[in-house]
């Protein structure tokens, strides 16, 4: 078993930081680069972006889909988790980990017909829940599955804060860093 | 969080939602509101398997919402032993069954025609399942994933033709890898008509304080996969055991004949994990993954063709398929498991019935014109496979006899002496000592599983304990478990769940309760257990313990009937049943 659970106080408290209040392009570089603020304008600006590492590893105990809801809405809820494993033929079938991928042209926003999803320069996609209808056109437009609504109706995305990767008992899941503008 | 009973009549095909907040106020949920609905839905001296005996699934406050809090418990009148009928099961039900909105599920009634139960939150509709009966139950659940919807959130709870048949200990299978196993549930399914439940919902639980919750979430979390606590469990697995208790001298072998396999370190979790595991699982809302999954990979041409069946393993099934039957290889074993994983039977007293039968028909008490010419002979996997499949089909009057037990079997052809039941369930794979023997007597389901005597017994191997000592030990974890197994946490992690543990757990669920309120919980539900035993027909006072016991030397040295009667004296008295 992978032991390497952070300080699981220390991701709760970044994520719910991060879910109050969304980091901006330089509060984000500053983080990234704490140490080197100088060389840090000529590097390429980063992001942090979920992947599935491993998921031949998965063991299907759901424990990221409930540090999702848990840790970002503060409620007990598979649907309203913006990660997902699914089951293919079983718990006998291998299991599929469903994340968001971080399009850097990403189809849900594309399909929002109200702007409700927003892409930012920075790379990440924004939800203005004022303006969503709950229409479900973000839901159809990404193939991978990887944004759906939850129990409001309203989109559960990713913001890949990593909360549940503390949460995954055997290393399926890794935050990377990729730039701004590829990866 | 409101707290639900779904009622579903077999027999009209109606079903309706009843708010029971009392009901889980006073009993907590899980086994506690489990005996309590036996006893309002069971009247004294039901045919357990009459349409009027009921089928109770309950879950506690914590499931869902915990880690490992993963079970889910099922209250019955057993078929087997004809009293309290109790198991518990993993996988995916509990959690289902919380999304669903329903913390307890009563069945009554028969269907005209094999059904299945369909559940979505709160609409419930009950299916035919006639082009499923007499199918296995791995393909069941194919079949009925490809009918139902909830995919990943989903369970799905089946019986295979030995439930059908009512085969007194069939069981019911969980997710394809978990049982409700032993004292029959299968059976009471299959009297039923009730081919199978599925069940899933889409509700969620709001907890009262979000950042409270999360602080004790993490705490248990941290303690299930930081600590030691949990450690047997994610590396060989349960089955780490067999090696442990065969250098022990407590593995019990060839019917108890033995308490050491010479051949055991052949049929180790070590052999296992190196040469057949291939995957581990867990059960939703774990992060262990204790659940094995061999692969059984053979040839069934001499043109490179092979067939490769995945098999769940743990330490129980390889005593009782294993050891108990001399079989010396993991390979031979796990071909017995997959015949009782597709019949639906359970695999602890299928295994202890076939060593009373191969004793008898060495002892000639039995001959081969009962057996059919099925040669059950120790190691012979071929004739037990077959004589699994024929306690299915129940060929003939002796197999009849075999399907409802080793105490009625040995009641039919003698051999009592070396029948290893213990009120009347055949018994677990511990030859540890008196502790152990007690243990499941006194036990409200004549499990290793209700008091951990085996455990006890190992204890006071390194450091003697007296009877009354023992004793103490026994009544302690009985009535604390009552209290586990109302939340309800899988036993594998009832180290992570300390009496502070379980009071902050529930606090953040908005349930207060001291410490003593729970120790009188636990002490309660034993009693209300009880009642219900002995309002059908059980008597500690003149439960049997098969000589066996007292013949083989056990880990704890040899046992004497004076140590086991006294123990039970004092147990009597300090449940103040003098």
């Amino acid at each position: 078993m992978n032991r390497k659970v952070a300080d699981l106080a220390g991701a709760k408290d970044e994520t719910e930081m991060e879910a109050r209040n969304p980091s901006t392009p330089e509060k984000e570089a500053l983080r990234l680069t704490p140490e080197v603020t100088e060389a840090a304008a000529h590097k390429p600006k980063m992001r942090r972006r979920l992947k599935v590492a491993h998921p031949e590893r998965c063991i299907g105990c759901l424990g990221c889909m409930f540090a999702c809801s848990r840790i970002r809405r503060g409620t007990v809820s598979l649907q309203d988790s913006a990660i997902k494993v699914q089951t293919q033929g079983g718990i006998e079938g291998d299991f599929r980990v469903v994340v968001c991928r971080g399009c850097m042209d990403p189809p849900c926003a594309r399909a929002c017909p109200v702007h409700a999803l927003e892409k930012m320069p920075d790379g990440r996609v924004v939800f203005h829940k004022d303006l969503c209808t709950g229409c479900g056109k973000c839901e159809e437009a990404c193939l991978v599955g990887a944004i759906s609504l939850g129990k409001e109706k309203m989109p559960i995305k990713c913001i890949h804060c990593g909360a549940c990767v503390d949460f995954c008992p055997h290393g399926v899941l890794e935050l990377e860093e990729v730039p701004v503008s590829g990866g | 969080m409101l707290r639900k009973v779904l009622y579903i009549d077999l027999t009209s095909g109606e079903s309706f939602i009843q708010e029971r907040q009392e009901l889980f106020e006073d009993w907590m949920g899980g086994t506690g509101a489990g005996i309590k609905l036996l006893q309002e839905e069971c009247p004294s001296g039901t045919d357990p398997l009459s349409p009027e005996a009921p089928i109770i699934l309950s879950i506690g406050p914590l499931n869902g919402i915990f880690p490992v809090a993963t079970k889910t418990v099922a209250t019955f009148k057993s078929p087997l032993t004809g009293e309290l009928g109790e198991s518990y099961a993993g996988g995916r039900l509990s959690l289902a069954m919380r999304f669903a909105g329903h913390e307890a599920i009563v069945i009554r009634g028969r269907a005209d025609r094999p059904s299945y139960i369909s559940i979505n939150d709160s609409k419930v509709e009950i299916k035919d399942a006639t082009s499923i009966w007499g199918i296995d139950a791995q393909t069941t659940g194919v079949v009925l994933r490809e009918h139902e919807t909830g995919v990943g959130r989903r369970s799905i709870i089946r019986i295979g033709p030995a439930g059908e048949r009512l085969v007194r200990y069939a069981g019911v299978v969980v997710d394809t890898y978990r049982h409700f196993g032993r004292l029959g549930l299968g059976a009471t399914f299959g009297s039923k008509r009730l081919k199978a439940l599925v069940i899933s919902g889409t509700e969620h639980v709001d907890v009262p304080d979000a950042r409270r919750y999360k602080e004790v979430y993490n705490r248990l979390y941290k303690t299930a996969v930081q600590t030691d606590v949990m450690e047997k469990y994610h590396d060989i697995g349960t089955s780490v055991n067999i090696n442990v208790l065969n250098w022990l001298k407590g593995l019990p072998t060839k019917n108890f004949i033995l308490s050491s396999f010479p051949e055991g370190e052949k049929i180790s979790g070590e052999m296992f994990a190196e040469k057949y595991l291939f995957r581990r699982l867990s059960c939703a809302g774990c992060p262990i993954g204790c659940v094995h999954i061999a692969a059984l990979k053979s040839a069934f041409s001499t043109h490179h063709e092979f067939e490769v069946r995945k098999v769940s393993y743990d330490y129980e099934p390889i005593y009782s398929l294993g050891s108990n039957l001399g079989v010396e290889s993991a390979e031979g074993i796990l071909q017995l498991i997959d015949v009782c994983e597709r019949t639906g039977l359970d695999v602890m007293s299928a295994g202890v019935v076939l060593s009373w039968a191969t004793e008898a028909l060495e002892k000639g008490l039995i001959t081969t014109s009962e057996t059919l010419d099925v040669p059950m002979q120790w190691n012979n996997v071929e004739g037990y496979s077959r004589a699994l499949e024929n306690i299915v089909t129940a060929p003939n009057e002796f197999y009849q006899a075999l399907a409802r037990g080793v105490d009625y079997a040995a009641e039919k052809y003698g051999g009592r002496d070396f029948a290893m039941a213990l009120g009347k369930n055949e018994v677990s794979g511990y030859h540890t000592g008196p502790a152990s023997i007690v243990g499941q007597l006194v036990g409200v389901r004549h499990s290793h599983l209700d008091n951990a005597g085996y455990s006890i017994d190992q204890k006071a191997a390194k450091k003697p304990m007296d009877p009354e000592r023992m004793v103490d030990e026994l009544i302690r974890e009985d009535n604390s478990r009552g209290v586990f197994n109302s939340l309800v946490g899988c036993l594998f992690a009832r180290g992570v769940y300390t009496e502070e543990n379980i009071i902050d757990s529930l606090g953040a669920v908005g349930i207060v309760k001291t410490g003593e309120e729970l120790q009188d919980l636990g002490k309660r539900i034993f009693e209300e257990k009880y009642k219900f035993k002995v309002q059908e027909g059980f008597d500690l006072s003149h439960v049997r313990v098969p000589k066996r016991f007292y013949e083989t030397v056990s880990l704890s040295g040899s046992v004497t009937p004076e140590t086991v009667e006294e123990m039970l004296r004092i147990y009597r008295k300090k449940r103040g049943w003098s």
